[in-house]
């Protein structure tokens, strides 16, 4: 295996990543108030990555661990990423051919 | 006196050691990558299971975007607030207790345990208190369900034809059956993540764990996170959707 020590992360960091996550809280309330249009959703999501970033790297320690590690939880996002798309794509592409039984 | 001490240590020691490797794994490392790779496998499966939630929401909210902006503005924005600050600090209470069982701090260890359930029963009381608003203003998906007043006239003024308004109006409150149930299962996820969090502490307080349990309650946090991630994106989805009034 990769690493033979435990990555033990200060509360110093822990901690600034939880003020960088109340910041974000606050920004994305505050985004929802705003008069942006049709950005809400890309701007609110955004945030929301960050957010779930940062809590995996850090909180969830996936930036100090194995690389098979890694993979997994990247391909975890990968497989959720294929649902959401493809299920969309086949929802509206649906009436785009007049087939019976569609 | 002390040579007897010493020959007890060296007898004890390796008993111990054998006791924290389970016999399939190379050593302790293997062991507790092992079971870190484990809970991933699980989490990804959870990934996928509130995804499909969220394929659902994804679906009827871009047929009616409308009467999802509407619902949206019926939760409780700042118990919702208050709700993901809570959260957010139980996830620091669980790393920093992650922290403490990897400096071999049982104590420390256990407060911050007993202090991440804490924040997790006070996640669940507001979210009953919204719970309850709701199901008062007749907003709880079924037979009580009624949309409000002005909400029905704003669904109908953008409907260009009867059968338009009808699914708005079954897609409001598609939003609440879909605001339910998302939230009614992570809210799940959170009595298992408290009950599964109180007992490692007891464990801990017992000192039932060989080497300080620091994968146990590592992996416990791992599922502990996943858990506030999935309502990181919940807040914004539900809560959020357009607070500007701008329309």
């Amino acid at each position: 295996m990769a690493n033979t020590e435990i990555h033990i992360i200060s509360v110093r960091t822990y901690l600034i990543v939880y003020v960088a996550l109340m910041v974000l809280l606050v920004a994305t309330v505050g985004a929802s108030m705003l008069p942006l249009g049709g950005l809400h959703l890309p701007v609110a999501m955004t945030i929301a990555v960050i957010k779930a970033v940062m809590i995996l790297l850090i909180f969830m320690h996936v930036y100090y661990s194995t690389a098979l590690t890694k993979i997994v939880s990247v391909a975890a996002l990968l497989w959720a990423a294929l649902l959401i798309l493809i299920l969309v794509a086949d929802y509206f592409s649906r009436g785009w051919l007049d087939i019976p039984g569609k | 006196m002390s040579s007897l001490s010493t020959t007890l240590e060296e007898a004890v020691a390796p008993a111990r050691t054998e006791t924290l490797l389970s016999p399939h794994f190379d050593d302790v490392e293997q062991q507790s990558n092992a079971s870190i790779l484990g809970m991933w496998f699980f989490l990804s499966t959870e990934i996928m299971f509130f995804s499909g939630l969220i394929a659902a929401y994804t679906i009827y909210r871009s047929l009616s975007p409308e009467a999802f902006r509407l619902g949206s503005q019926h939760m409780h924005v700042w118990l919702g607030f208050f709700n993901t600050l809570v959260l957010l600090t139980s996830s620091l209470t669980m790393a920093l207790g992650v922290r403490q069982s990897q400096l071999g701090r049982r104590d420390g260890t256990v407060w911050y345990l007993v202090a991440t359930a804490v924040l997790g029963a006070a996640f669940l009381g507001v979210k009953a208190i919204e719970y309850s608003m709701e199901i008062e203003h007749h907003l709880f998906p079924g037979v009580n369900f009624q949309v409000p007043a002005e909400d029905a006239e704003a669904l109908a003024a953008i409907s260009e034809t009867p059968e338009a308004l009808q699914q708005n109006l079954g897609h409001f409150q598609m939003m609440f059956v879909l605001y339910f149930f998302i939230t009614g299962v992570h809210a799940f996820h959170m009595i298992i993540g408290i009950v599964a969090v109180l007992v490692m502490a007891a464990l801990m307080k017992r000192n039932w764990f060989s080497g300080n349990g620091t994968t146990q309650i590592e992996v416990l946090g791992l599922y502990w996170h996943f858990v506030d991630i999935v309502w990181v994106f919940l807040y914004p989805l539900l809560y959020l959707i357009d607070l500007s009034g701008g329309h």
